[in-house]
C-alpha cells in the first residue's frame, strides 16, 4: 500500500503526491495531515501536485477539503504545480478551490507561505506587545 | 441492355474520337473557351485525355458503375480537373459542363450510327445520358469537397494563428485574443495559455480582448473559466483591453467580474503587473 510522504520542514509540512491518487490513498493522506498539523503545530501547508495529471471529481474535491482542513487547523496552504491539464478539469467540474492559494512551484510557494506565516507571526507579535 | 448496346458507347468513343473532340471543345462553355482563366491548350489536351480515358475505361463494356475499377483514371483525371477548376475560381456548374457539354457531339453521333435502329438508339442514348450524369456529378462533388478541404484548412490556420501567447516582461505573459469567442477557441487558448504558464513560469498573465468583438455571457463564462484555471496553477490574470460598449454589456448582462482585475487597455494592465511582480522601478524612463 502507498503512502503519501509528509515531511517537516521547520515549521511548514511538505505533502508531496507522487503516485496516482486513488480514493483510499486521499482519504488516508486527509486524515494522516491533519494528525500531523494538530502534532507538530505547523503554521503552513505547502502540497505539492506537478506529478498528478489525473483527478477526477472525487480526487478534485480532496484535494480543496485537505486545503480548507488545514486551514481550519490554522496552517496557511498552498497548492503548487498544477498540470494545465488537471486545471482545466477542476475547472470545468467546477471545483474553482476558492480561498486557497496556488503558486507555480515549489520555490513560489515556499516564498509564498513563508511570507504569510511571517506577516501572521508579527500581527501575534503586535498583539502580545499589545496585551502585556 | 444487350451486350451490342454495351459496345456502342465505346465504338464510337474510339472510331470518332478526333472528331468528338472539335465538337465538344466548341460546345463547352463560353467561359472556358475566350476567358483568361485557362488556355485553349491546357483544355484541349484535358479534353483528349478525358476522352481517350473515357474510352478506356468502357472498353469492358462497362457503362453504367463509375465508381468501378475501370474508371479509377477517369476520376482521378476528374478529380484533378474539378480541383485546378475550383482554384482558377469557375463556379462548380461551370465545372461540371465541362462534362455534361460532351452529351450533344457524343449523342448526335450515337444518333447517327444508330440511325435504323429506334431501340437500339433509345436504350443506347439512355446509358450514355446516365454515364455522363453520373460523371457530371462526379465533378461537382469532387468541387464541393476541395472546396471543403480549404475551408477546413484555413479554419485550423486561423485558430492557430489566433492565439499567439507572448512574453512580454520577465514574469508577464500577454495573450491578444482576436475574433470570437466560442467554446472551441476558448480551449484551444486556455491550453496554450497555460501551456505557456508551466513552460515560463509566469506569474502574471494579461488576457487582451481588444479584439474581441463581442462579449455575451458564455464569452464571458469562458474568460472566467481561463482565469480560474490559471489562478489554480498559481498564476495570476489580468483582462485588458474592455471598450466602453464591452463595459457595458457586461454590467446589463449581470456577468460578475469582481473577482478578477480588469484594465482598460493593454499598457494599464502592463504597468500593474509590473507593480504585482516587483518590477516597476525598472521601467522608469530617465526623464520620469
Amino acid at each position: 500500500m502507498n503512502r503519501i510522504p509528509i515531511l517537516k520542514l521547520r515549521n511548514l509540512l511538505l505533502v508531496t503526491i507522487q503516485v496516482d491518487m486513488h480514493d483510499q490513498l486521499a482519504l488516508q493522506l486527509q486524515d494522516e495531515l491533519t494528525t500531523r498539523i494538530s502534532e507538530t503545530g505547523a503554521r503552513g501547508v505547502l502540497i505539492d501536485i506537478s506529478s498528478l495529471d489525473i483527478v477526477d471529481s472525487f480526487i478534485g474535491r480532496m484535494i480543496s477539503n485537505i486545503a480548507a482542513m488545514a486551514r481550519v487547523l490554522d496552517a496557511k496552504t498552498v497548492v503548487v504545480g498544477m498540470q494545465p491539464a488537471v486545471a482545466i478539469t477542476l475547472v470545468e467540474l467546477g471545483l474553482t478551490l476558492p480561498g486557497v492559494r496556488t503558486a507555480l512551484n515549489v520555490d513560489k510557494g515556499m516564498a509564498m507561505l513563508e511570507s504569510a506565516t511571517r506577516e501572521s507571526e508579527d500581527v501575534q507579535a503586535v498583539d502580545a506587545s499589545h496585551t502585556e | 441492355m444487350s451486350a451490342a448496346t454495351n459496345t456502342v458507347i465505346p465504338r464510337i468513343l474510339k472510331t470518332y474520337e478526333a472528331e468528338l473532340l472539335d465538337e465538344w471543345l466548341r460546345e463547352q462553355p463560353a467561359g472556358f473557351r475566350s476567358s483568361t482563366k485557362i488556355k485553349d491548350g491546357e483544355l484541349r489536351q484535358q479534353s483528349a485525355e478525358f476522352l481517350s480515358l473515357l474510352q478506356q475505361a468502357t472498353q469492358g463494356g462497362n457503362i453504367t458503375d463509375v465508381q468501378g475499377v475501370s474508371y479509377e483514371r477517369v476520376r482521378d483525371l476528374l478529380g484533378d480537373i474539378s480541383r485546378s477548376r475550383g482554384l482558377q475560381g469557375f463556379s462548380p456548374s461551370e465545372t461540371a459542363m465541362f462534362v455534361f457539354s460532351l452529351k450533344r457531339p457524343l449523342f448526335a453521333r450515337i444518333r447517327k450510327e444508330l440511325a435504323t435502329d429506334a431501340d437500339g438508339l433509345a436504350a443506347v442514348m439512355w446509358s450514355a445520358t446516365e454515364l455522363l450524369d453520373k460523371l457530371g456529378l462526379f465533378t461537382t462533388e469532387f468541387y464541393q469537397k476541395s472546396r471543403e478541404e480549404v475551408i477546413t484548412r484555413q479554419q485550423e490556420e486561423l485558430l492557430e494563428l489566433s492565439t499567439p501567447v507572448v512574453k512580454l516582461w520577465d514574469g508577464i505573459l500577454a495573450l491578444p485574443m482576436i475574433g470570437t469567442l466560442d467554446s472551441n477557441r476558448t480551449q484551444i487558448v486556455m491550453e496554450a495559455l497555460l501551456q505557456r504558464i508551466v513552460e515560463t513560469g509566469a506569474e502574471i498573465a494579461i488576457i487582451d480582448i481588444t479584439g474581441v468583438p463581442t462579449v455575451d455571457t458564455l464569452t464571458a463564462q469562458h474568460l472566467l473559466k481561463t482565469v480560474t484555471a490559471a489562478r489554480l496553477m498559481g498564476a495570476d490574470c489580468i483582462i485588458s483591453g474592455i471598450r466602453p460598449q464591452i463595459a457595458q454589456t457586461i454590467v446589463h448582462l449581470g456577468v460578475d467580474l469582481s473577482a478578477v482585475t480588469t484594465k482598460a487597455t493593454l499598457g494599464d494592465a502592463f504597468r500593474r503587473a509590473l507593480e504585482m511582480t516587483g518590477q516597476r522601478n525598472k521601467l522608469s524612463r530617465p526623464s520620469a
